[in-house]
């Protein structure tokens, strides 16, 4: 019987000719990245006192994201103790200011077709519409790899999401996967992989791939996956790296298929208070807003900029209404200021925000106060994600926040797209 | 491993760890991060819970962010266990790492808030003294038991290691 591309990754890692849904393995890690919250600060005690140096400085990489640039001396000290423990553990792949740690190691080239990465946040998922399997771990957890290079994983079952046809004008990658949290729900694939296929996803460019793996944690899922097709090996053209890309057998078992079709989607928003409460933008209409949030690991790619200028051309944002933007990366910031992306997000009134995490998890700049609400291009919407826990985030595409903060309120993106 | 006994807190389906251990106070340590655990579904519980206190909840518990403070916040408040219908992956790893102990129990929705509990991990039961029943939960395999018997990985890792240098030497 043939094997999914996650069971022929976790094979390889853990040096077996096979692996079956339910084992549990030693696997090899052959990369890890933990951020500036959940990492060093974390375990540089535990590390220091079990007094071992890490298994392979070449494998691990830390980008700061969460506490950048830092508002406050508690903050700057987070820095402070990440630098000194990148030098003490010689690890060179160390990126600071310069974007979301879900994106800048794909930037890099660190994350590449077939390999089983770890990463100590829980939107690490994003790395698998690379062909990779990466998997989230907390703090400790993490230790654990940077002391023996291994972690134990149990072999997941694989859910299988095909997208047929053509997306509708105006629907894009984050409406896709809305729908699917509608249909599984936050728990649906509670200890599963997500493996995304079918033409839709093939068409799709992978900043917007980035978004359905991405999400995947937002179902439950162990992960999320894309095999990695010509779209992917172009984009790893030029990293010099090397890799071996594995692809799912045709015969491979899968625990459930989904078959969607992409004609019958139309721009979707996620409710307070979860990523499946999801209804579309349409019935939505006319709930008033107080701001807009285009950025973060799943909103703030250059598609997403460029897709929300699109709709911004020649317009302003509503009075009453403030529209941020925080690009999720140094280069997507330096794209969009090449070819007049920025420009134009600036002259419709959006405010500029460092390329951080910033707003999307509540932790610096744009904090809702008592009963505000925002749209945004994140991924969670939980009670307090972005501040008060008397205030409301819905989740939408790019194109829906750009189109919200024209009206001050939610609105349907493809009114503006057709006109 | 002993018989865990306490008072139980009740929580529904679907309790993320953004409202366990809210993303403002993630600058702070976790021991007071403590001081806010569950803070996002009520600002009065982190005063109410005591230490031996047991937190059972519905589906899906700590779903969302891997953050650690999560499990971190209820262990340092003194929580003795943890039980739930089942648990969001990343929670559950996070928990018996730092030595939490964790119990899936599809009968979890049976027990009540305040309701005396007593759990046998080894064996995977659960008694409920108040209502007088007995559930079965799912019993943890034998190496994650010995984790959580030890206080979690970095106990573990030190025998591990101690162990390879006296072979080494
Ligand atoms: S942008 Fe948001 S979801 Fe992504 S890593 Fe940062 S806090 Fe997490």
């Amino acid at each position: 019987m043939g094997l999914t591309i996650t069971e022929k990754i976790m094979a390889r890692a853990s040096g077996r000719e096979t692996v079956r849904p339910g084992e549990l393995v030693w696997a090899n890690v052959d990369m890890a990245m933990m951020q500036d919250s959940g990492g060093p600060r974390r375990i540089a005690n535990n590390l220091e006192h079990l007094g071992v140096p890490v298994w392979d400085p070449d494998k691990v990489t830390i980008v700061s994201d969460h506490f950048v640039p830092p508002s406050n001396e508690t903050e700057a000290r987070i820095q402070t103790v990440t630098r000194a423990w990148v030098k003490k553990y010689g690890v060179s792949r160390f990126h600071e200011f310069q974007g979301i740690c879900h994106i800048v190691p794909i930037e890099r080239g660190y994350v590449r077709p077939g390999i089983l990465m770890v990463g100590g946040d829980s939107h690490s998922c994003t790395g698998g519409a690379m062909g990779a399997m990466v998997v989230a771990l907390g703090s400790t957890d993490m230790l654990g790899v940077l002391v023996t290079g291994r972690t134990w994983l149990r072999v997941p079952e694989t859910i299988k999401i095909i997208w047929e046809g053509k997306l509708p004008v105006g629907t894009f990658a984050k409406d896709m996967v809305l729908a699917n949290l509608k249909q599984l729900g936050t728990a649906g694939a509670t200890y599963k992989v997500l493996e995304f296929s079918g033409e839709t996803v093939t068409n799709l460019p992978l900043d917007e791939r980035l978004i359905l793996t991405n999400m995947s944690i937002e179902m439950g899922a162990k992960t999320g996956i894309i095999e990695p097709d010509d779209t992917v090996l172009r984009y790893m053209e030029g990293k010099d790296v090397e890799f071996n890309p594995v692809y799912s057998d045709p015969d491979a078992k899968y625990s459930k298929i989904l078959v969607n079709e992409a004609e019958d989607l139309e721009p979707l928003v996620a409710c307070p208070h979860s990523p499946d409460n999801v209804a579309s933008a349409d019935s939505l209409h006319g709930i008033a807003l107080d701001q807009a949030f285009i950025g973060g690991c799943t909103g703030g790619k250059y598609h997403d900029l460029a897709t929300a200028a699109a709709i911004l051309k020649g317009r302003k944002i509503a009075v009453g209404t403030r529209l941020l933007v925080a690009p999720a990366s140094q280069q997507v910031l330096q794209r969009a200021l090449a070819d007049g992306v920025l420009e134009v997000l600036l002259n419709a009134g959006a405010t500029l925000l460092p390329s951080a995490c910033g707003p999307c998890g509540g932790l610096s700049m744009g904090i809702l106060s008592d009963g505000e609400r925002c749209i945004s291009s994140t991924n969670r919407n939980f009670r307090g994600r972005m501040g008060s826990s008397n205030s409301e985030v819905y989740l939408a595409s790019a194109a829906t926040v750009a189109a919200s903060a024209v009206t001050g309120q939610i609105s349907d993106p493809r009114e503006f797209i057709r006109s | 491993m002993e018989i865990i006994r306490g008072r139980v807190w009740k929580f529904g389906d679907d309790i993320n760890t953004d409202v366990i251990a809210p993303g403002k106070y993630l600058k702070l340590p976790n021991e007071d991060m403590a001081k806010h655990v569950f803070e996002g579904i009520d600002p009065e519980l982190p005063g109410k819970i005591k230490p031996g206190d047991i937190v059972v909840g519905g589906a899906n518990f700590g779903s969302g962010s891997s953050r650690e403070s999560a499990p971190a916040a209820i262990k340092y408040a003194g929580v003795s266990a943890v039980v739930a219908v089942f648990f969001a992956r990343i929670f559950f790893r996070n928990a018996i790492n730092l030595g939490l102990p964790v119990l899936e129990c599809p009968e979890a929705s049976k027990i009540q808030q305040s309701d005396e509990l007593e759990i046998d991990m080894e064996n995977g039961v659960i008694r409920n003294l108040t209502q007088s029943q007995v559930y079965k939960a799912s019993r943890l395999p034998e190496h994650i038991q010995q984790l959580i018997r030890v206080g979690g990985l970095v106990p573990y890792l030190e025998q591990e290691l101690a162990k390879e240098s006296s072979a080494n030497g």
